[in-house]
């Protein structure tokens, strides 16, 4: 096989691990809250410049930079469920997208108001690993592998815990959940954290990936959405097999033409899925 | 018999000292509506401690809205409801639990996408009921054995019988003193009607007190000790099983009989 395509291909696996974090995050919060996030992607680059400023300003290791990461942007979420989204829990659905959507502008404002639009690099680059004759970059493996670690982490909490276990359930039947001793409002403030600590993971992995800039949420937002609506909204496992498939696509398509295109492939591919299957690629 | 099983009948034994020592649940002058839709027109009923106590009536009567002012489902808009004399209209309906108090809903209502055990699991979720989860599920195993046959499996794969016991089981997690159980033979074959029934029988000789909802009359009468009639949103009979089961009026309207 051509080795070039084979770098594409595995790539596009790599690229989908990086995906799939927001797309666990926005599902998660989703399910349970029943409340889209439309600001997720800015939770994830208030995240990276937290990374950055620590790393390149304050001069942090960077390990200890990725470990403050994660209290931030989860503590993000919290505030974003406590100020705006609990205020609006029974209101209609338009109303919750609006104000959550308010809160992309205000984020993006904000980071250029105090960071400026500059770009930020952090500047760091793992060797390249040659396996055969494909070139594997190390900063893209070891995100992936972070990512995967992390989906297992999140796994395992939902699994095995108790308050994963009333997580679980509590995104098929909210009304009974007080029967249980379980107290919704509480449920959602964790789940809310929960999908921050993702956003902060997903910021430290693209952060050594990415430049940092107030719009750098829509380098990956859009897509996030898409994978989240192909692998079915609320869909955990769904959403994380599509976000692999459009890593794939992503990837491959870049291949085949170029970068700009393959963001029109995997659009394409987004619309033909929806309309043959509404719910989701991944629906039952 | 297996020490496992010796200790779970123990278990039960405890259960029924703390019942006896468990609190009289008392409703007075209860009203409840639904917006502007008022179900309950001033309702008082008591259940003492170690009664098994029966609700019926026809459908529409306020029946599932009497259980849900208990947990806390829903506010009473007026009216007092005690259990042992500590005021639950303040209490947050997810503390019930803790205190005693667990409510096995209309329709089962389990967590279809949960195993039996995870279903058991969140049933469990208060504090002071983790920490005696892996008893307390042993316990509901010995009580229902299918479930333990069937504790991997989805609660949704479960037959209408085996998810009464789940949902019962589930609702037994939280080591409860009175159980509230809502029209636990509804959608049920008739064959299992009667498993039920026996659950339930079975629940009250583990020294539990019971407060069942049932439309089904003819066989509720056969497992309670008293019951109340409500109509439209207010006692119109109560008394006990024998006694009602006598009155022309309830044969009557209840049982098909003349």
């Amino acid at each position: 096989m051509d080795p070039f395509f084979l770098e594409a291909l595995v790539n596009g696996v790599l690229l989908g691990g990086v995906f799939a974090l927001p797309v666990l995050g926005l599902n998660l919060v989703f399910g349970v809250v029943d409340v889209i996030w439309l600001c997720y992607a800015e939770l994830v680059m208030v995240g990276m410049y937290a990374v950055w400023f620590l790393y390149t300003q304050a001069g942090w290791p960077l390990a200890a930079a990725f470990a403050a990461c994660l209290p931030i942007v989860a503590a993000l979420g919290v505030l974003l469920h406590v100020l705006v989204v609990r205020p609006l829990l029974h209101a209609p659905p338009i109303n919750q997208v609006l104000a959550t959507g308010g809160v992309l502008f205000v984020l993006q404002g904000a980071a250029t108001l105090v960071f400026s639009t500059d770009f930020r690099s952090l500047g760091v680059e793992m060797p390249p690993m040659e396996v055969g004759e494909v070139f594997i970059s190390g900063t893209k493996l070891a995100a992936f592998l972070a990512a995967l670690a992390g989906a297992a982490a999140l796994w395992a909490f939902l699994k095995f815990t108790y308050v994963g276990t009333a997580i679980r359930a509590i995104a098929r039947d909210r009304e009974i959940m007080p029967l249980m001793g379980v107290d919704p409002r509480r449920i959602y403030l964790i789940t809310s954290a929960v999908g921050g600590t993702l956003a902060g993971f997903a910021a430290c992995l693209l952060v050594v990936q990415l430049d940092v800039h107030p719009f750098v949420g829509l380098s990956f937002g859009p897509i996030t959405f898409m994978i989240c609506v192909m692998g079915g909204l609320g869909n955990m496992l769904g959403g994380f097999l599509a976000a692999f498939l459009m890593g794939l696509i992503v990837s491959v398509g870049g291949f085949w033409w170029n970068t700009e295109m393959s963001y029109v492939v995997a659009f394409v591919f987004f619309i033909v899925v929806i309309f043959l299957r509404p719910r989701g690629l991944f629906a039952r | 018999m297996s020490a496992a099983v010796e200790d779970a009948r123990g278990m039960g034994g405890t259960a029924a000292a703390t019942a006896s020592a468990a609190a009289t649940l008392e409703l007075s002058g209860i009203r409840a509506s639904y917006g502007d839709f008022q179900a309950l027109f001033g309702v008082d009923l008591h259940v003492a401690p170690g009664e098994a106590v029966g609700v019926v009536g026809p459908n529409g009567a306020g029946k599932t809205t009497l259980l849900r002012v208990i947990s806390g489902l829903l506010r009473p808009t007026a009216g007092t409801l005690r259990y042992g004399g500590q005021d639950l209209t303040a209490v947050p309906a997810h503390a019930l639990p803790s205190l005693g108090i667990a409510h096995v809903p209309e329709n089962r209502r389990l967590f279809p996408h949960l195993t039996v055990e995870e279903n058991l699991k969140v049933g469990a979720y208060s504090r002071s009921a983790r920490a005696r989860f892996a008893e307390r599920r042993d316990y509901v195993f010995t009580l229902f054995p299918r479930l333990r046959e069937r504790r991997h499996q989805l609660a949704g794969t479960l037959s209408g019988g085996e998810q009464q016991m789940c949902a019962i089981g589930r609702a037994l997690m939280s080591g409860p003193r009175i159980l509230l159980l809502d029209e636990p033979s509804a959608g049920l074959a008739p064959i299992v009607v009667q498993q039920v029934f026996a659950l339930v029988r079975r629940i009250r000789e583990e020294g539990l007190t019971v407060l069942i909802v049932e439309q089904n009359v003819a066989q509720v009468l056969r497992v309670v000790d008293r019951a109340y009639v409500l109509e439209t949103g207010r006692v119109a009979a109560e008394g006990s099983s024998a006694a009602l089961a006598a009155d022309p009026a309830i044969r009557r309207s209840y049982l098909g009989m003349h």
